[in-house]
């Protein structure tokens, strides 16, 4: 169960990001973030690992309160969340194994990591990951030597070697082909079938109606809907994307 | 509008002559503009001119034309090949003064090359004609004149033409003997191949000694530039914060683990003293040390962090293991180089012509004896400052507002003190001041006060930005090292080492360093955040999201900087020589002052050649990284 509670966020600058949005997550929910690019998704999201750091509010997690962890402490949290990115975010000129095995950095002993060394148990795991997501093939390759869509599968794979509890995807298709798009959420759907809560912010409605429990609608920082994705009909729409807003797919 | 338009016309209303009028008065206030901005351009190169002192007489000058064409005449030539020479020598006899009886003489064999004087016999200081005859084709030499002493007097320099004669008229020397005086002529041929000068060969030397001292200093800078950029890169240290207490304890532990880590390494280094004698003792010892470093850390760091806390009981075992290991290690790097010494001078013995490497080996091992103290002291400071830094923390957060607040005031105090007494006694090492009120009682109340008003100030648990604060301590030790040119740095060290080509190197390498510093710093603030945020959202703490999301991003640009830097010390290395730094420019700067420019023009040459062969590389190089 993962309860936001009031949470804000100012940037430096006065840019309100997300003004006093609250929300709970059940375990195990595939939960769509939706709104207009720079409505708050992204830092929201990012407020969940602390990679951003909110201005006010809390965020609870099992009953674990993430906004007051120190750094040490968030080691051990974020290690627990895994999160895919829009740009896959991988580093381009270490292999693709080297990415995976990185979802591994906060559960390894430091010391060993810094010069590169995994165990055994470990290396197996992400090959089986890989092997998941159908580039076993390709673990000694490049990553910057792969296509689009199999850089977010190693984006995916990355995730997954943290044993995650709950997954953080920000726009993980909006870089990718409708083709594509669909796998990749599909990797996403299993994920969540396996009792992983999976909070993904999206860009079109007709993937948040095949994969999503339940949407959030954020606009210039507000929550302004919180429901069933059916339950988004028209005038809905308009409220989330604005009166000039047309619906494509 | 309308009277504008009418203005444009040329038909002006009242409305229109104002709107001309201020048209005008703008135009000529621009024309003035610009006429005192050419004015004050003139002012400015006129007196540009005059503290140039420009001297336009002394490029028309004669003697000083005649001096310019005899320097790039010998610059043309540079002194790179010389032949082995046979010399002809022809001698002709001649009466100074002339006999009474008068003087023939005698017959010559007209077959050899031979000479005739007319007239034979002549008063001193006449003139004389002297004719060769079958010399060596277009060759020059001197001629002399050759009492019966035996000493020989210059009289000009013969030029044979293609058929190997020549004619002189040469004035006697005012000389008097009874007997016969020789006139004699030399040519000379070339012999054999063309052979290397002696200049050649000691440009060559130089030459390789100016690459090697940019090589070293290239090396040496980078080795120390790469960890020192990551505290100059801002997108690494604005993360790092701490609160006040973590600060203060972080001030405090410093100094104090520095102190106690030179201590612990000189102590190694007398007990090791005994051993240095026995090389297989000292093998053994390694071998011993690095056994027991290995096995400590495996066995004190498991490879997964355990579900389950250790107990306290395991985890003091595993902080005596760590320490135990470290211990050995110290131990084990100590015999190293010690050993490395001792083998290093034994080599050098037996291996002749190849001793150097011996010397090398030797010279590694002092390299990391020394280097040991210095790393010793600085990781004594840094596991004193970790586990101050995290007990700090721990106060600042974890105890009650009760307790962490008069514990922040009293250690903040307390390095707000010895940090300014610290700096002040720098200070004084070098001013000498000697005055224990300024030097010690003044900073210890200042800092404190400072320590106590800032503890005021702080919440116990607000993070400052400690990370800032060094990056820019970082900056500007960078900026400020980076200003002095390495040609004023050797002058220092050759004070330090001795003038020679290690001076160059040292200067070298401090500049490189702070040059290259500030160089990767840039890379490292220019590297895409996604793949570090994404590396940090898995749980990596600071150092492995360096490494691993950091580190693969950088490699490329630092390669490529690195070459350019090489580059860059090559062509530096050329003139360090000048200021004492050993390399080429030392024999260049000899030879111009000798005024020996044709040696000069070769060592000028081989700069040239290996500045634009190292351009060359280098650029190739770097596309091959990129």
């Amino acid at each position: 169960m993962l309860e936001v509670r009031e949470l804000t966020k100012i940037y430096e600058g006065g840019v309100l990001a997300l003004d006093r949005v609250s929300f709970e997550v059940p375990k195990g929910q595939f939960l769509a973030v939706i709104g207009l690019s720079g409505s708050g998704k992204s830092t929201l999201l990012r407020c969940i690992n602390r990679l951003v750091d909110p201005t006010s509010g809390k965020i609870i997690w099992d009953g674990y309160d993430i906004t007051a962890a120190s750094q040490d402490e968030m080691r051990h949290v974020r290690r627990k969340i895994g999160m895919v990115f829009q740009h896959f975010n991988l580093v381009a000129r270490s292999s693709v194994l080297t990415n995976v095995l990185a979802g591994r950095l906060g559960y390894v002993n430091p010391f060993w990591s810094l010069i590169n060394r995994f165990s055994r148990a470990d290396v197996e795991k992400a090959l089986g990951e890989l092997e998941r997501v159908g580039i076993r093939d390709k673990a000694m390759v490049r990553a910057d030597e792969l296509s689009g869509g199999q850089q977010q599968r190693v984006g995916i794979a990355r995730a997954m070697m943290q044993e995650p509890q709950m997954i953080l995807a920000d726009e993980p298709v909006a870089s990718l082909d409708p083709v594509l798009a669909h796998s990749i959420m599909q990797y996403l759907e299993q994920v969540n079938k396996e009792g992983v809560t999976v909070l993904c912010s999206l860009h079109f409605l007709d993937l948040v109606h095949r994969y999503a429990n339940r949407v959030i609608a954020l606009n210039q920082g507000k929550l302004v809907f919180d429901g069933l994705p059916t339950e988004i009909d028209d005038e809905k729409f308009k409220e989330i994307y604005g009166r000039e807003a047309e619906r494509v797919g | 509008m309308k009277s504008l338009k009418k203005s444009m016309d040329g038909k002006p209303s009242g409305l229109g002559k104002i709107a001309m009028f201020v048209r005008n008065s703008r135009q000529m206030l621009k024309s003035i503009g610009l006429g005192a901005a050419i004015f004050a351009g003139l002012v400015i190169y006129a007196y540009g001119f005059q503290v140039t002192k420009v001297n336009l007489q002394e490029t028309k000058s004669e003697r000083r034309q005649t001096q310019l064409v005899r320097i790039l005449r010998a610059l043309a030539k540079p002194d790179l090949l010389t032949y082995q020479y046979k010399e002809f020598e022809v001698n002709a006899p001649i009466m100074v003064p002339c006999p009474p009886e008068g003087y023939t003489s005698p017959a010559v064999d007209t077959s050899q090359p031979y000479m005739l004087i007319t007239p034979p016999c002549a008063a001193p200081g006449d003139m004389v004609v002297v004719e060769g005859f079958h010399f060596q084709p277009n060759q020059s030499g001197p001629l002399s004149f050759i009492p019966p002493s035996g000493v020989k007097l210059n009289l000009g320099t013969i030029q044979t033409d293609e058929d190997g004669r020549f004619r002189l008229e040469v004035k006697l020397p005012k000389r008097e003997a009874n007997e016969v005086n020789y006139i004699r002529g030399v040519t000379r041929q070339r012999v054999g191949m063309p052979q290397l000068s002696q200049t050649a060969r000691d440009t060559w030397d130089k030459i390789v000694e100016t690459v090697f001292l940019a090589l070293l200093a290239t090396t040496i800078g980078t080795l120390i530039a790469i960890p020192l950029s990551f505290f100059a890169a801002q997108n690494l240290m604005k993360d790092i914060t701490s609160p006040l207490t973590s600060v203060a304890l972080n001030i405090l532990a410093l100094p104090l683990g520095f102190y106690l880590g030179g201590k612990l390494a000189a102590w190694v280094a007398a007990l090791m003293r005994p051993a240095l004698q026995m090389p297989l003792v000292m093998l053994a010892g390694i071998g011993v040390g690095v056994a027991v470093m290995v096995g400590g850390i495996r066995w004190a760091l498991p490879q997964q962090e355990e579900s389950v806390k250790p107990s306290l009981f395991v985890l003091v075992l595993r902080g005596a293991a760590i320490a135990a290991a470290l211990l050995a290690g110290i131990f084990s790097l100590f015999l190293l180089s010690s050993l490395a010494m001792v083998v290093g001078d034994k080599l050098a013995k037996a291996l002749g012509a190849f001793g150097f490497l011996g010397l090398f080996i030797a010279d590694l091992g002092e390299i990391l004896n020394m280097a040991l103290v210095a790393l010793v002291s600085l990781a004594g400071a840094g596991v004193f400052a970790a586990y101050a830094g995290q007990l700090g923390n721990r106060i600042a957060r974890q105890t009650t507002p009760l307790l962490a607040k008069p514990l922040s005031v009293l250690l903040s105090a307390l390095a707000g003190a010895v940090l300014l007494v610290l700096t002040l006694q720098a200070i004084d090492w070098f001013y000498q001041i000697g005055d224990p009120r300024i030097t010690l009682w003044a900073p210890a109340v200042i800092g404190g006060a400072a320590g106590l008003l800032l503890a005021f100030l702080c919440r116990p648990n607000q993070e400052l930005p400690v990370g800032m604060v060094i990056y820019f301590i970082a900056r500007t030790i960078f900026n400020a090292l980076r200003s002095i040119e390495s040609l004023v740095m050797v002058i220092v060290f050759a004070v330090w080492v001795g003038i020679g080509p290690f001076a160059g190197v040292l200067a070298l390498s401090l500049h490189t360093i702070a040059a290259l510093a500030k160089l990767y710093s840039e890379q490292v603030e220019s590297i895409l955040p996604g793949p570090v945020e994404a590396v940090k959202a898995t749980g990596a703490n600071r150092l492995q999201t360096i490494v691993y999301a950091v580190i693969p991003q950088i490699i490329p640009p630092y390669i490529s900087f690195t070459m350019y830097r090489w580059d860059i010390n090559v062509r530096m290395s050329t003139i360090i020589g000048f200021a004492g730094g050993g390399g080429i420019g030392f024999l260049l700067q000899q030879n111009i002052n000798l005024l020996n420019y044709r040696a000069a023009s070769a060592q000028m040459l081989a700069i040239a050649i290996v500045v634009a062969s190292m351009d060359y590389l280098s650029a190739k190089m770097r596309e091959r990284t990129i």
